[in-house]
């Protein structure tokens, strides 16, 4: 039982949907994405490369490039107020204020032409009301918190003067300067190196616990999701295929795409003499999908529904969520199969 | 930082000394001379002008003579305007040349980066077809075609400026707006592209995304985040830009009658004219190397990753 369903709801993505226009067709790169994320919460999303990831996050601060994106349709209610129907204006106020964002490639992520200093009091004087001196001393006290040695001194550099793993951490310490209450985390460590890579974790899950931020953790990597989020959501083709908490899903995962990403992990323990399991086939297309399973092809459990509507999403346990037909009832797949022939 | 402009300085002597070389010898190839015409002078004659110009010694003796000179900063008689030096050539036809080019140049600048930042800001909207056009236009128009043009409407049917003239007629300041707005279209077509161009490409990093993810205004991000990287691509064509902006232009001098060093440049290597041709060549590669360098210090200057040692 997640301790979390007791707190009280910060953001509650509904029915989110957002398309791209592309020379080939309409891309749908989100398509009916739905989940809650209460507060201090860590909240995974994970998926193949183009599944939708970044996108549904990109539009929760409505930050997808437009023209070619565009959100087409779904609510975001961040404490009870609708972000798509934000003004310009109030929208700043929420961006790096209430949420923020970390971004996958921290080597690009800061601006090259600009003082590490200059950087951060920006944000922090653009939503709090402070001196410069204030901001910067604010500033210092965060790069501290991040464990950046002497920040006094290195508070003054440029981001070149970094490496990968200290500029993610600046912009940690940067993206947390203000409080925010949702830490948008965009796989922050893809572009570092392991060792890096479990300090820069290691770090997002020591802060977001000192600062009770709630983070939604973006990721391919299952190992990752184990140690530090308390829900996750599969993410496949633009939806949400299933959605637990961290130890049902693993425990008890019943879509089988969820099935064939945990038996696709390396175990230690394991027999090193087999293959690893690999899901067969490619990630599909979503310009123009059909409305039916987009796993089918690559489903080792296919049954002809699968091939003629999508699956409805079932509760099966408590709060844990998932979209196949092998947990529908005969009479909704007859049902389905009927409406398909139509 | 001080250490690497004197070396760049310094840097320059070779350099000049180079295409010093290189220019004297090579407008010595080309056929023909200063003092042949339509009819071939008499011997003696011939003898006695080349004798006068020290024509008649080994080419490198002539070479080491006008070396010396020029070191002296005496650039040497003009061959075909007799009674002028090319000191004197240049130092009354330079400065007509600086005011136009300088003010060019700013009318290029000020419209092209404002209206390049404006097309990339409003991308795919009037805001941006409207600036893009103009700036093909400039691109394509010839200037013997867009100066006459300018003449047409503005001096003879509208009657606001004189049609000729440099800092005459009264009017010192009227005569240099169509000069100035000539001259400063190709560069403004230039730069408006190079602007846009950078500035969309720019707007579309990763450390923009980051801005806008922190909160900023859209102004601020423009200004301040985006600016100075999309400025790079606009610097480093400024340099050779300006140098030959500097050195005057031989169409708009020739229609507006500007006393510019344009005209030098073309008629001395019609005349075979070699001290004037020497003469200004050294003062267009003096300027396009100065300019290289304040682009180079300008550089270092916006992008903190560049540095000089």
């Amino acid at each position: 039982m997640n301790k979390f369903n007791e707190a009280k709801v910060l953001l509650e993505v509904r029915d989110l949907k957002t398309y791209f226009k592309t020379d080939n067709g309409i891309l749908k790169a989100v398509d009916g994405v739905s989940f809650t994320v209460h507060e201090g919460e860590t909240v995974g999303l994970v998926g193949e490369s183009g599944c939708g990831k970044s996108v549904t996050n990109l539009s929760i601060m409505r930050l997808v490039p437009s023209p070619p994106g565009k959100i087409v349709g779904g609510e975001v209610v961040y404490r009870g107020t609708d972000i798509m129907k934000l003004s310009e204006k109030e929208l700043r106020n929420i961006r790096g204020n209430k949420i923020s964002m970390i971004f996958q490639d921290p080597m690009t992520s800061l601006n090259p032409y600009l003082r590490i200093s200059t950087q951060m009091i920006e944000t922090i004087r653009l939503h709090q009301d402070m001196t410069k001196q204030e901001a910067r001393e604010r500033a210092i006290h965060m790069l501290k918190l991040v464990g950046i040695p002497s920040a006094e001194t290195k508070i003054d550099c440029y981001p070149h003067q970094f490496s990968g793993g200290m500029r993610q951490r600046v912009m940690i310490a940067m993206a947390l300067s203000c409080n925010a209450d949702l830490l948008i985390a965009d796989e922050p460590t893809t572009a570092l190196d392991v060792t890096i890579q479990a300090q820069i974790l290691e770090l997002i899950k020591r802060i977001s616990a000192e600062l009770k931020t709630a983070v939604i953790l973006i990721t391919h990597d299952l190992g990752v999701v184990a140690g530090m989020c308390d829900k996750v959501c599969v993410m496949y083709a633009g939806r949400i295929v299933e959605s637990a908490d961290t130890d049902e899903l693993y425990a008890n995962p019943l879509h089988p795409y969820t099935r064939g990403l945990i038996a696709s992990v390396p175990k230690m323990d394991g027999n090193r003499e087999e293959r690893l399991f690999s899901i067969e086939g490619q990630p599909p297309n979503v310009i123009d999908l059909p409305p039916c399973c987009p796993f089918h092809p690559r489903c080792d459990r296919t049954c002809e529904v699968c091939r003629h509507a999508y699956p409805p999403v079932k509760k099966t346990g408590n709060d844990h969520y998932v979209a196949c037909w092998l947990n529908c009832s005969e009479e909704e797949i007859q049902e389905a199969m009927k409406g398909g022939a139509n | 930082m001080t250490k690497y402009i004197i070396k760049r300085l310094v840097g320059m002597i070779p350099t000049l000394f180079i295409i010093v070389t290189l220019s004297f010898f090579i407008v010595r190839i080309a056929p023909g001379g200063p003092f042949d015409g339509e009819r071939a002078l008499p011997e003696a004659v011939k003898r006695n002008i080349e004798a006068k110009y020290h024509m008649d010694e080994p080419l490198i003796v002539q070479y080491g003579r006008y070396m010396f000179d020029v070191i002296r900063g005496d650039l040497g008689p003009s061959y075909k305007y007799k009674d002028y030096d090319v000191n004197t050539l240049i130092a009354v036809s330079l400065p007509n040349s600086i005011i136009l080019g300088c003010m060019a140049m700013g009318v290029a600048l000020i419209f092209g980066i404002s209206l390049g930042v404006l097309a990339a800001v409003r991308q795919n909207t009037l805001l941006d077809y409207i600036p893009m056009s103009l700036a093909a236009l400039g691109l394509s128009i010839p200037l013997f075609v867009f100066a006459p043009f300018l003449q047409q409407v503005f001096c003879m049917t509208l009657g606001w400026f004189p049609t000729t003239g440099w800092f005459m007629n009264d009017a010192p300041l009227r005569t240099m707006v169509l000069p100035t707005v000539a001259l400063s279209f190709a560069y403004y077509a230039d730069i408006a592209r190079l602007t846009r161009s950078s500035m969309v490409e720019t707007l579309r990093s990763d450390y923009i995304r980051t801005a806008r993810a922190k909160g900023m205004k859209n102004s601020t991000i423009v200004f301040k985040h985006a600016m100075k990287g999309a400025m790079l691509p606009v610097v480093s064509y400024l340099g050779p830009a300006f140098a030959g902006i500097l050195t005057g232009s031989i169409v708009v001098e020739q229609v507006f009658l500007v006393p510019g060093l344009g005209k030098f440049f073309v008629q001395s290597s019609f005349n075979r004219d070699y001290t004037l041709i020497v003469g200004v060549v050294i003062v267009y590669s003096v300027i396009l190397i100065v300019m290289n360098f304040i682009v180079d210090i300008v550089y270092a200057y916006l992008d903190p990753r560049i540095s000089y040692k």
